[in-house]
């Protein structure tokens, strides 16, 4: 079984002028120990699954449907009460600004100490101790004098290892990562990036890694999803997502990005673009969500939605005329 | 050679701190501390680092956004650092600038109409009232937007398209050249292409130089001809593109490189994590800036500060840096020969 099952996933916010489907139908699963991307450019949806498999999403106006089975059990039936115990303590979140993420009247110590205190039940002085070993296993300097100061006496570098820290402090079973590195320096980052794959081997838990920046992906994750307005267009393991992307959206994603080491190579080309913009969330799209922007789209795409369909062993994507193996083999 | 249009000649800028009840100054921000390039009509040169390094104070700093504390700025021939505003103003049409953030580049309570036409009036660019609507036709069509939404307000529009209205007000005063300071950081991958494409036809279109402000370096890349490489306020490292990125002849160029993420996974390369976090302007390390992150420092960093001058084996001509490195003998020289491929895994599949 997996560790986490995302069935048929809907959330949908009431807004003045109608119901915006910011994820519409979305299924997948985590397996224990392993590391998921979720791709996507802003507003596919992406942040708001995370949010909801811990369900941070306000209610109203935000409507979570469909299932999210962590260990077997749904979380959508569970009460506030136990999904307080879970929060922090079997599935942590790092948010992608530590800079407003962390509180800033209470010492580094005292907000790792925190979810320790709260989940394990330890002394103040056992907590603190423990924030320590914390802030040494993430690789800050001096971690005796660092857990006694404020988030505003640290960069940011250090900041966001405050939050990896805190997220860690329980040993989570899942550990969610919304664009962990994303306000960080490329050289922090690389830190950052490092630390996760480090700390992965040492503490085992299974990441779902929440980005926009396909490097970073292509670095970190075993499994990539790549959402579009609401909904799973495409899901493989990383080598053959990049090396054979099947969805027309993540051919025109890998596509548009400059490669580095381009000017040496000699395959300097005019990026490829990909027209036009993502459509509202709010009008039910009847066809695939991508036909508006698609190269290949034809009637058939504008009246029926693809299924997602298995297009290779491991490899779904939902596109009527994406290939499949044998017709690729052949 | 002819006379480059833009010169820059130890560019310093340092912000006062003013701290305790009277206002004192009791130390400086040295963001940019003397800085020296020069940019061809017709050139992109991309200023590249982390934040902090000063690169978007150059680029305003050029913009005479706020006043210089020395150096100078030399614009097709005219002397303009100490100019005062009067003169200055003028001026100003030639060197125009492109935003980051295109929600609060734009006016909101101004339609684009307004927006684009304001450079012009304010340096008389047009002759008559159907001159200035048909150089406002020609700005939309310049940046590929509909000439009917020339009447729609910016809050209309995505953020592709109002830094295609940024890149039109841009392009309003007929400028000789551009700042672009981060001007497609804000935006998704597939619009970033869109605008990278579009500043890229603009430049060929129009003979336009540009000063590409930017941390991204994939698109830096693909965009420019020269590199110039900013740490702790000052350059470390110019050369052109091919060369920069083949053999990078700086530790932190270096670094740089190898920290970007790049779409391969499982790509053999080359890795160096630098230690630490950039040190503070307010109290940058004596010697070479770079030394309490650098993996090759040696004594002599920690007390001379490097030059920036002629690199040897550089791939091409006009490569410069400021490393100690580049005296020693290439057999103790980590910065010797091209590294780049294996630090951009290029080839590896």
């Amino acid at each position: 079984m997996a560790l986490l099952e995302v069935e048929n996933l809907q959330t949908h916010f009431r807004t003045p002028d109608g119901i915006n489907r910011a994820v519409d139908g979305v299924n997948f699963h985590v397996n224990a120990g392993e590391t998921v991307a979720i791709v996507g450019e802003s507003g596919c949806g992406k942040s708001v699954t995370a949010m909801s498999i811990l369900r941070l999403i306000p209610e109203p106006p935000g409507k979570i449907a469909g299932a999210i089975r962590f260990n077997g059990k749904n979380l959508l039936d569970a009460s506030d009460k136990e999904m307080r115990a879970i929060r922090g303590n079997e599935i942590s979140m790092i948010f992608q600004e530590p800079m407003t993420s962390l509180n800033p009247v209470l010492t580094v110590g005292r907000q790792i100490g925190e979810t320790l205190r709260l989940h394990q039940g330890l002394s103040a002085q056992a907590a603190e101790d423990r924030a320590v070993e914390m802030l040494k296993l993430v690789g800050i300097p001096e971690p005796q004098r660092r857990v006694k100061e404020y988030p505003h006496q640290l960069s940011g570098g250090m900041r966001q290892r405050v939050m990896i820290a805190i997220a860690l402090a329980c040993n989570p079973k899942l550990l969610i990562a919304d664009e962990p590195t994303t306000a960080l320096d490329v050289t922090i980052q690389a830190q950052i990036l490092e630390l996760m794959r480090d700390l992965k081997h040492r503490v085992g838990a299974a990441i779902v890694l929440i980005t926009h920046d396909l490097g970073v992906v292509a670095e970190v994750a075993e499994r990539v999803i790549v959402m579009y307005a609401g909904r799973k267009v495409e899901e493989a393991a990383v080598g053959p997502l990049f090396r054979n992307p099947r969805h027309p959206y993540t051919q025109g994603l890998l596509g548009s990005m400059p490669k580095l080491g381009s000017s040496l190579t000699g395959e300097e080309t005019r990026l490829a673009e990909i027209p036009g913009l993502v459509p509202s969330l709010k009008k039910k799209i009847p066809g695939c969500v991508f036909a508006s922007r698609c190269p290949k789209v034809t009637d058939l795409c504008t009246q029926y939605a693809p299924a997602l369909e298995e297009k290779a062993p491991g490899h779904v994507a939902a596109c009527h005329y994406a290939l499949r193996e044998e017709v690729v083999a052949a | 050679m002819s006379q480059p249009l833009l010169q820059v000649n130890d560019l310093k800028k340092h912000f006062p701190i003013k701290a305790g009840f009277l206002g004192g100054t009791t130390g400086y921000v040295y963001a940019v501390d003397g800085v020296s390039f020069d940019i061809a009509k017709g050139e992109t040169l991309s200023l590249v680092g982390e934040s902090g390094c000063g690169k978007s104070t150059v680029g305003k700093a050029l913009l005479r956004l706020f006043p210089l504390t020395a150096g100078q700025v030399v614009l097709g021939g005219d002397r303009i650092d100490d100019m005062p505003n009067g003169t200055l103003r003028p001026l100003r049409r030639k060197m125009q600038v492109v935003f980051q953030d295109p929600f609060s580049s734009l006016n909101p309570r101004m339609r684009v109409r307004d927006i684009l036409a304001e450079p012009i009036r304010n340096f008389g660019l047009a002759k008559d009232a159907a001159d200035l609507e048909k150089r406002l036709e020609g700005l939309m069509d310049k940046v590929r937007l509909p000439r009917d939404a020339i009447n729609r307000w910016p809050h209309e529009f995505s953020g592709g398209q109002r830094q295609r209205i940024g890149i039109a007000r841009a392009l309003a005063g007929e400028p000789d050249l551009i700042i672009c300071d981060e001007a497609v950081s804000a935006l998704d991958v597939s619009v970033k292409a869109q605008i990278v494409n579009l500043l890229q036809d603009l430049q060929t279109e129009l003979g336009l130089a540009m000063l590409f402000i930017s941390h991204d370096l994939a698109i830096v890349e693909h965009m420019t001809h020269r590199v110039a490489v900013m740490y702790l306020g000052k350059i470390v490292e110019v050369a052109p593109k091919r060369s920069l990125f083949g053999a990078p002849k700086h530790p932190y160029t270096e670094a740089l490189l190898s920290a970007v993420p790049v779409p391969m996974p499982g790509a053999a390369r080359e890795r160096i994590i630098l230690k630490g976090d950039v040190p503070s302007p307010i109290n940058p390390p004596k010697g070479c800036r770079f030394h309490t992150r650098c993996p090759y420092a040696f004594d002599r960093c920690r007390t001379e500060e490097p030059q920036l001058r002629p690199v040897a084996d550089a791939l091409e001509g006009g490569h410069i840096a400021a490393c100690h490195l580049h005296d020693r003998p290439a057999g103790e020289n980590p910065l010797s020969g091209a590294k780049g491929a294996q630090l951009l895994a290029v080839g590896s599949a």
